[in-house]
């Protein structure tokens, strides 16, 4: 690790403040700064600790949603009796992310702001448009069996690693931040991650010194909910294509769908114009693939991603077929 | 298991591992002079990761390990890890992976089951830590070391102490309710821990040696006898 000095911050303004300046970093449950901090992929000069700000609460909002702390440990999200009853793709995909371990420790707002698992973006010897800006992308006529097949650019073919952010992602979640001036301000989760396109090292809409204070719910979906992952292994091992759905059923008939996909983009995804193609239509398999089909139509694989593609529709029929059981 | 010389409920100040005077610190040494003998870094400087640049101002951090005190002047950079195993001398956390993939390292932060290697030691002032160390009192092995013992739950043991404090902390999880991602209803409020439940909630800690089976059977074992109404 490269040296760095060490201060806790008292306050949020503090803590933002800190974090405007250059080369320091906020620092929570630290599981992925750390470790890309032994490989010098991160190399902050100061580090900023809010583990004793009080954004430790789950908080129960006026209109029946939920105000999740930005350092609420992913455990204690995960194990909420609120979230278990009326957020369970929330708590599910918390589950099917890392190991207990790193679940005891990874924060809300960390969770968030995790960086990808591309094998180039961490390995400091090979060119990263993300890590070092106009260096190149290793990962496109490289060893690209988990990356993006949405979204993606000429720059940048990295995915996001969140199962915690798609399934925020399809509840429609908020992120608050506030500034070093102690502004405050709402972040609509569709618009927290950023697509790659020129800047990939640019991931998310927040600005210098501004820091994540909670992220908020909406009232609970109608709906049965469910968070599929399909991974190399059985357990702690990132997504090759997660998918999070929230579907009504009503007399054979799908009332409303909402759907949110891991391991495909540089951002948890979402197509308005599939859920609106399963929005009234018959429960089957007609109506599964046309919402496929909506969603992947402009996926292209880079090799030894291409099995993604099938594997998505596949993956969208199986989490459909479980959603509209009846 | 602690050295009969080590004075874990006395408040100390270290600044060298070779300052505490036990056996093992004596033996560390030792094999720190054997490797400058033969060219290589210091131990000290391998175990923190201490590679770049001049020290930073040491932090001055108290860590209260095992039921001890343990004042300590610490590079910023020091993982809990290393300041367990180079700077305290406790070396039954292993260093396996050191980025939080395979377990060996877990120990116990107020109760609940960390990797050690992925956070720092200035971050936890105060905190109560527990090692493989403190579970057993005295000559009394904690109920999932003898789990362990009695059902052959390891082969050349290295993951073994992060197995059986990953193990304390997910009994505690399942007695406090909390689901994993193989449980069918998260609604419920006391799921059941079955074998394949065992299993997820330990995939953080990987055994190469694949002595899973026994594993699985030492930790139903002891939750037997946590629902049987014994502390575990």
């Amino acid at each position: 690790m490269k040296a760095f000095t060490y201060q806790r911050a008292d306050t949020a303004a503090q803590a933002a403040a800190g974090a405007a300046r250059s080369g320091a970093k906020i620092i929570a449950g630290g599981t992925n700064l750390l470790d890309l901090m032994k490989l010098q992929v991160e190399t902050p000069t100061q580090l900023i600790d809010i583990n004793r700000l009080p954004f430790d609460r789950i908080e129960d909002m006026p209109d029946g949603g939920l105000r999740i702390g930005a350092t609420v440990r992913n455990s204690d999200l995960a194990a909420d009796p609120r979230v278990r009853q009326h957020y369970g793709v929330l708590s599910r995909a918390l589950l099917a992310g890392a190991s207990a371990q790193l679940r005891n420790k990874a924060t809300t707002g960390g969770n968030l702001l995790q960086r990808t698992r591309c094998s180039y973006f961490y390995d400091v010897t090979k060119p990263c448009n993300k890590r070092d800006p106009g260096s190149g992308c290793s990962a496109l006529g490289g060893f690209n069996r988990m990356h993006a097949i949405l979204g993606a650019s000429d720059q940048c073919i990295a995915t996001h690693p969140s199962d915690m952010a798609v399934a925020m992602r399809v509840l429609d979640a908020r992120v608050e931040t506030v500034d070093a001036a102690g502004k405050a301000r709402v972040i609509p989760i569709a618009d927290f991650h950023r697509l790659p396109e020129k800047t990939p090292h640019i991931e998310t809409a927040l600005k210098a010194g501004e820091i994540i204070t909670a992220v908020t719910l909406p009232p609970p979906p109608q709906g049965v909910q469910v968070y599929r992952k399909i991974r190399d292994r059985a357990s702690y091992a990132f997504a090759l294509v997660s998918v999070a759905a929230v579907v009504e059923v009503s007399g054979g008939r799908i009332r409303a769908a909402r759907l949110a996909f891991g391991g495909l983009a540089h951002k948890p995804w979402r197509v308005a114009v599939a859920e609106e193609k399963l929005a009234g239509a018959t429960v089957g398999g007609a109506a599964f693939d046309a919402a496929a089909s909506a969603v992947l139509h402009s996926a292209r694989g880079y090799g030894s991603n291409d099995f993604k593609i099938p594997l998505a529709r596949r993956s969208l029929h199986a989490v459909l077929g479980e959603a509209t059981r009846a | 298991m602690m050295d009969e010389n080590d004075e874990t409920d006395s408040v100390t100040r270290l600044r060298l591992p070779a300052l505490q005077i036990s056996r093992r610190a004596m033996l560390e040494a030792a094999s720190a002079t054997t490797a400058l003998l033969f060219g290589n870094a210091p131990r000290l400087a391998l175990g923190a990761g201490l590679t770049d640049g001049d020290a930073p101002a040491a932090v001055d951090v108290t860590l209260q390990v095992n039921g001890g005190s343990h004042a300590l002047s610490l590079d910023p950079r020091t993982t809990l890890l290393d300041a367990l195993r180079e700077h305290l001398a406790l070396t039954g956390s292993k260093k396996g992976c050191d980025h939080g993939q395979c377990g060996a390292c877990t120990v116990l932060l107020d109760g609940r089951r960390i990797n050690s290697c992925l956070t720092l030691a200035v971050m936890h002032d105060g905190q109560a830590i527990t090692t493989i160390e403190g579970l057993a009192a005295g000559e009394n092995l904690h109920p999932l070391q003898a789990a362990f013992v009695e059902h052959d739950g390891f082969q050349c043991g290295y993951c073994t102490s992060g197995q059986i404090c990953s193990g304390v902390g997910m009994l505690n999880e399942a007695r406090a309710g909390m689901a994993s991602y193989v449980t069918p209803d998260l609604t419920v409020a006391q799921p059941e821990l079955t074998d394949a439940e065992i299993r997820e909630r330990m995939s953080g800690n990987i055994c190469r040696c694949a002595a899973y089976p026994n594993i699985v059977a030492a930790l139903k074992e002891a939750a037997g006898k946590q629902t049987a109404g014994a502390p575990i």
